[in-house]
């Protein structure tokens, strides 16, 4: 069906996101760590629009944003699905999704000094373990989604203190139940250097992502 | 089947919402329309949408889907065989969904509001800003009728809405979009000669008057 690459930083949620996708699929992919300080001509030509990464190739086409990659390796591998098939349901996690990646920035921030961080984040907290988690073990129900995706990197990064110091007990356990799945357990992202590329990245275009 | 009860809740210049008008007029699906006063939320809004509070809100069989692209992306999935939005080919879909991001990100967004809400260097910029990504997206487009190929698909359906708020736009920041971007405009007039598109979008002098209003409302000179 083609080859599978993947052109990322090891400090970007955005690039971990995909590669677990790719790995809880079972799929081979070469991996490509880009220098972001010295963009290369592969990227520059291949995400013309945005300059950034990730970019996924299959058999040499480009796919760039990562929720948009990842909706392509759903639908390419549909094996080991991530998403719902009930078209409701995926426009429930669908819409989650959003949420995260619009409130996940302010996560960002925690620990920062910053108190209204702080609120915005246990305020979207509360609401995720609320509403989108329930008491499922996972916010895809006995299997890891999209979602799960998405937020175990965005809570991780200034939420787990959160999670710990405001009783979000459920998001806890579900924290930890993620951690354990032998994909992401077997490459976990280093954290603090994650939340200084990201906390820099904000701070240099608060507007974008 | 599945077309039984559907409600949208909407705001009649809303863009978001005019997406989710053109998807159901494609697909030929009888709705309840409710226009919503904002600053007067319905009941029925904060109970179907309680964490944005916002419309539009798509309401089917009492169930409530909220965001604009996820409702498009249901009407799709919902109703597959009459007028389907996004391609059936995986890396062609990507494309879609790439597109109709950037003109979320990048059309809708905020730093596009600045057209009309600011004055000299910030709305000199902003809109500059804002014809690049139009012409980024004529780029997009290329010889095709529509972003959808030969017929209306989910990019056409995403941004075609914006074209309402044109004549605001120009008339704000004193420019002319056709001049820039003369591709788009055509593109525009080929789809309003659509009914589900002329008949889903409100007159860009009343959207204007809408603008004006905000503007007084805000402070905005």
């Amino acid at each position: 069906m083609g080859e599978v690459k993947l052109v990322g930083t090891w400090v970007s949620p955005y690039t971990y996101r995909i590669k677990w996708a790719l790995k809880l699929k079972g799929i081979a992919f070469d991996y490509i760590e880009e220098d972001l300080c010295n963009k290369s001509a592969l990227l520059l030509q291949y995400n013309p629009i945005h300059k950034k990464v990730p970019v996924f190739f299959h058999g040499g086409k480009p796919i760039c944003e990562s929720m948009v990659i990842i909706e392509y390796i759903e639908e390419t591998w549909p094996h080991n699905p991530l998403l719902p098939t009930d078209p409701y349901e995926r426009a429930m996690l669908r819409f989650w999704i959003k949420y995260a990646e619009d409130k996940g920035p302010s996560m960002w921030m925690v620990g920062e000094g910053q108190h209204k961080a702080e609120q915005n984040s246990l305020e979207m907290l509360k609401i995720i373990e609320e509403k989108a988690l329930g008491d499922k073990k996972f916010f895809g129900g006995d299997n890891i989604s999209m979602l799960d995706i998405v937020l175990g990197l965005g809570h991780w990064l200034g939420g787990e203190k959160l999670l710990e110091a405001h009783k979000l007990r459920r998001l806890h356990v579900w924290l930890k139940n993620f951690k354990q799945v032998p994909v992401i357990k077997e490459d976990l992202p280093d954290l603090d250097a994650m939340l200084a590329y990201l906390r820099r990245q904000r701070e240099m275009s608060p507007a974008t992502h | 089947m599945a077309d039984e009860d559907v409600v949208l809740l909407d705001f009649w210049p809303s863009p978001f919402g005019m997406r989710v008008r053109i998807a159901l007029a494609e697909k030929e699906i009888k709705y309840e329309y409710k226009e919503e006063d904002l600053r007067n939320k319905s009941d029925l809004l904060l109970k179907m949408n309680p964490i944005h509070k916002k419309i539009p809100v798509l309401i089917h069989n009492g169930k409530p889907v909220c965001e604009s692209l996820v409702q498009v992306q249901y009407i799709d999935e919902i109703w597959p065989h009459k007028s389907p939005l996004l391609p059936t080919d995986p890396y062609q879909r990507a494309i879609a969904r790439f597109w109709g991001d950037f003109v979320d990100k990048k059309i809708y967004g905020l730093e596009s509001r600045k057209v009309w809400s600011t004055k000299g260097e910030e709305q000199e910029a902003a809109k500059k800003e804002f014809i690049e990504c139009l012409k980024l997206l004529e780029g997009e487009l290329g010889n095709k009728a529509y972003f959808g190929g030969e017929n209306l698909g989910y990019v056409d359906v995403v941004l075609v809405p914006f074209y309402s708020w044109f004549y605001a736009y120009e008339k704000c920041g004193n420019f002319s979009i056709e001049t820039e971007c003369p591709k788009l405009i055509a593109w525009a007039k080929r789809c309003m000669e659509k009914d589900s598109v002329s008949k889903s979008l409100p007159d860009q002098d009343k959207i204007y008057d809408y603008v004006l209003h905000l503007k007084k409302v805000f402070g905005i000179e």
